[in-house]
């Protein structure tokens, strides 16, 4: 049983770490420019795809997800600068749509420029099981969980340390503020997009050895991610972090222990929980309105 | 009483009245009236989903799944219970309305993003529930629905169905327009306007955003029984997130708050992949990127940017009609 | 006899207490006046009074009904009307609209009704209409009943407002600096009107920084000091009140001809 068990978690914090990776992506959007990038999903779809398409033409593997994890922050970039940046001021109902139509486009692209077949992905380091304490566990899993963990400390650092990080910090609490003090609100947005991109194709990257890759990877894996971030508080990132691990492991068990047909439901189960119950998230800053 | 104020109101009823009369006479064959049978289909949930988002300001990522609950409705009664399938078509709409009342209610009390993601959430969790509940549902095949049958009646073939969605689009948008046109329109608009300033002049801003999440539901439900037993086969893939956001597409884009915005957008959007079948594999890059060019440059959407165009040409003393197709407006998060 | 009775009403927000201990009573048909320093928590005051704000101590009684914890439209419903600091305009509906809003409460209308469209609904949209443009007239706004909401000046759109409000049928009217951002004879007019008001027998609660409309138009005069009661009677006791001279009014020689004081 209890082997069992340790089989759900290590599943569970498997895939929690990459939604994790995507919740922070959206965190880290949303904080920067009160938008929920419905596209981020596609950031992953793109990390993926990207490596596959260089490990294809005989690139070694880092060389090609260091591409891929570029070419998914260009088109974060772009992203950025041909979407949301001309509907500055729109209300919420209209950047929804705009960020929408964005994850419809790029995934109508990725279908032209790859197509709708299923890609496979070496893994990092083999596929020999490990066996640990009764459960089995790729060695890719290891890699999942570890790069994330590598991530969230460097952004930690990242947001803590550097001027850049905190410029960031600072727009996401007050936007006329950091104006005033001098940081070049423009240059955060596109930055904030092309971090947020880059996480979601190192997500994809990692994840892509063990669960393949497609062109419409991005739309579960993305929705999730957002359930994830709104359940650890969108906003806070490590709340982003918190929700993505729960998530992963709630899922796993949820599929493990109670039905497996069900198991994409939970993520929105819990996502109208939250919204229902406990709108903040777990780690959110609960705000009142002046009227 | 400025006397254009009449006009486009019951105009427009009477110009669509006249369209649904004379088209027949341009769709020489099936394929014709097949895609404008599905406009008419798509047109009567857009006109629901318009009093929600675009007169009453709320968003929904989720009403293909009100569509599928009254399609699958329809189709399990009539073909695995035996049903008829008017009484089947009923039973399921008070159905889908009642869960509608149950989830609007906490739904509701969110706003903007949040709002947005719950419709998602819902959304989603009925097109996984359709598409593993097999055994009534026919999964992800679907299954095949009974022709619609009322007093001894069989309706099949193109040309009856046309007359019937035809009809049920008339009926459709003409409540829609009266519903605008009355305090409960004007409680509606206020809501939009500005919730707090609804409230404080006795507007209950709960019990009308469910009133109209309601009716938007049974809106949808009722087009997606008529599509069921229309196509004599239903599948999951009218339960999508995509769907759903396919049909907030053509709301959107036919322009916000306008009853003939939301039959327009419709129109468009659903013969715009037909007519793009040639271009099969561009048809998401068109349509992700219309989503985007219309809210970028018109979002107000089509009609209201036309009709705010020919009144600023017109000068002075623009009509409430006009004035109703302001946009999205601030809604707050 | 009073209309409205305050009891020991408090609002805090998270740490912060925006107004605590307000303890006093409206009486009906005359004009109170609730004035104070920016910040004083004038208009957390008048959310409270119309359930826009969930008091966090306290209790308030409008004509002998306790309507603490109701909604704001359950307020409305009872006879509270008010006005906005920041205008809550809908600018999505024309000025006449605006007004028919208030009619809301008024009007009986069931659903069915509304979608079929009963002729008994055209002929009380009629009727709505009517009274509604006389309303506009009454405060003045003539020239915009066949106006957009959002092609009006300022000013107007702040006796728009008022028009709404007077549609609900108040028996008591808050109105939120009704003569902030007007001109002199703009502010003389809103004068007029609220002594209009007053004496068609409805209760004016008037939240203003403008001396001397308030020492004009008022009959009683609450004021607030960062969120609590300074003082509290009629304009001449408060005029007199030393502690409020001290907070607010400056020196007793500059009262009578005080400037209104600076920073809205």
């Amino acid at each position: 049983m209890s082997a069992q068990f340790l089989q759900f978690l290590l599943a569970g914090l498997t895939v929690g770490a990459i939604y994790a990776l995507v919740a922070l992506g959206f965190s880290i959007i949303y904080n920067a420019s009160h938008v929920i990038n419905f596209a981020q999903g596609e950031f992953v779809m793109i990390g993926g795809m990207t490596t596959v398409s260089f490990t294809a033409i005989g690139w070694p593997l880092p060389l090609a997800i260091a591409v891929a994890v570029l070419a998914a922050a260009l088109v974060g970039l772009a992203l950025e600068k041909f979407a949301v940046e001309p509907a500055r001021g729109a209300s919420v109902v209209t950047l929804i749509i705009i960020t929408i139509g964005a994850s419809i486009l790029l995934r109508g692209l990725a279908t032209i420029v790859w197509d709708k077949n299923i890609h496979a992905v070496a893994a990092f380091s083999g596929e020999a099981p490990i066996r640990f304490g009764g459960a089995t566990l790729v060695p890719q899993s290891l890699w999942v969980m570890g790069i994330t963990l590598v991530i969230v400390l460097l952004l930690t650092w990242f947001f803590g340390r550097t001027l850049i990080g905190k410029a960031l910090l600072a727009t996401s609490h007050n936007r006329l503020a950091a104006q005033l003090v001098g940081i070049s609100v423009r240059k955060v947005l596109l930055a904030s997009f092309g971090l947020s991109a880059a996480l979601g194709a190192v997500a994809g990257i990692l994840v892509a050895p063990i669960t393949f890759t497609s062109w419409d990877v991005g739309v579960m894996l993305g929705l999730k991610g957002f359930a994830a971030a709104i359940l650890g508080g969108l906003g806070s990132g490590a709340g982003a972090v918190l929700g993505g691990l729960l998530l992963g492991l709630i899922e796993a068990m949820g599929a493990g222990y109670v039905s497996s047909a069900y198991k994409d439901v939970i993520a929105f189960v819990i996502i109208l929980a939250v919204l229902f119950f406990m709108p903040s998230g777990l780690l959110g800053k609960r705000s009142t309105d002046r009227v | 009483m400025p006397a254009f104020r009449i006009l486009p109101r019951s105009g427009g009823l009477a110009a669509l009245a006249l369209v649904v009369l004379l088209l027949p006479l341009f769709l020489t064959n099936n394929y014709y009236y097949e895609v404008v049978i599905l406009v008419g289909l798509n047109a009567i949930v857009c006109v629901g989903l318009n009093l929600l988002i675009g007169y009453a300001g709320q968003i929904s990522l989720g009403h293909a799944g009100f569509f599928g609950l009254g399609a699958y409705g329809s189709a399990i009664l009539t073909a695995r219970y035996g049903w008829p399938p008017v009484g089947a078509m009923v039973a399921t709409t008070l159905g889908v309305a009642a869960l509608a009342y149950l989830i609007g209610r906490p739904i509701l009390r969110l706003r903007g993003h949040y709002l947005a993601m719950a419709t998602l959430g819902m959304g989603i969790i009925i097109s996984i529930v359709v598409t593993t509940e097999d055994r009534y549902t026919g999964g992800p095949d679907g299954m095949a629905v009974p022709a619609l049958t009322a007093f001894g009646l069989k309706l099949a073939g193109e040309h009856l169905w046309y007359w019937v969605v035809g009809g049920a689009l008339l009926v459709a948008v003409w409540l829609a327009l009266n519903l605008v046109d009355s305090p409960h329109g004007r409680a509606l608009r206020a809501l939009h306007g500005s919730e707090v300033g609804a409230e404080v002049a006795g507007i209950d801003s709960a019990r009308h955003k469910v009133r109209v999440f309601v009716i938007s539901a049974v809106y949808a439900s009722i087009a997606g029984s008529l599509a069921a037993h229309y196509s004599g086969f239903i599948t999951p893939s009218k339960v999508t997130f995509f769907h759903s956001i396919e049909l907030v597409t053509m709301v959107v884009f036919g322009g916000m708050a306008s009853t003939f915005g939301g039959v327009i957008g419709a129109a468009v959007l659903t013969t715009l992949p037909q007519a793009l079948t040639v271009f099969k594999e561009y048809e998401m890059v068109v349509f992700g990127a219309v989503m985007m060019l219309t809210m970028i440059f018109m979002p107000k959407g089509l009609v209201p940017t036309i009709a705010a165009y020919f009144a600023s040409r017109r000068g002075a003393g623009k009509s409430p009609e006009d004035s109703a197709g302001k946009g999205p407006g601030p809604v707050s998060p | 006899m009073s209309l409205l009775q305050v009891e020991q009403l408090g609002k805090e927000f998270g740490g912060v207490r925006a107004v605590a201990d307000l303890q006093f009573s409206i009486p009906a048909g005359k004009v109170f006046s609730i004035i104070g320093p920016n910040g004083a928590g004038k208009t957390t005051l008048l959310n409270l009074l119309t359930g826009v704000y969930l008091p966090s101590t306290g209790r308030i009684v409008f004509e002998g009904r306790d309507l603490t914890g109701r909604a704001p439209y359950e307020f409305a419903a009872c006879g509270i009307a008010r006005t906005f600091q920041n205008l809550q305009v809908f600018f999505n509906m024309s000025a006449l609209e605006n007004v028919m809003v208030g009619r809301y409460l008024r009007e009986r209308c069931s659903l069915p009704a509304a979608l079929m469209r009963f002729p008994a609904l055209g002929r009380a949209e009629r009727a709505t209409r009517a009274k509604c443009e006389e309303l506009m007239r009454f405060v003045g706004l003539a020239q915009y009943v066949d106006a957009a909401s959002d092609s009006m000046p300022y000013g107007a759109l702040k006796r728009l407002e008022i028009a709404r409000a007077l549609a609900t049928r108040p028996r008591l009217l808050l109105l939120d600096e009704p003569a902030a951002g007007l001109n002199p004879i703009e502010t003389l007019e809103v004068d007029a009107l609220i002594t209009q008001l007053a004496e068609s027998g409805i209760t004016v609660v008037l939240v203003e920084h403008n001396m001397r409309l308030v020492m004009g138009v008022s009959d009683h005069i609450l004021v607030l000091d960062y969120g609590r009661q300074l003082a509290e009677g009629t304009a001449e006791e408060v005029r007199r009140d030393p502690r409020v001279i001290e907070a607010y009014l400056g020196s007793e020689v500059a009262t009578e001809r005080a400037a209104p004081p600076g920073g809205h």
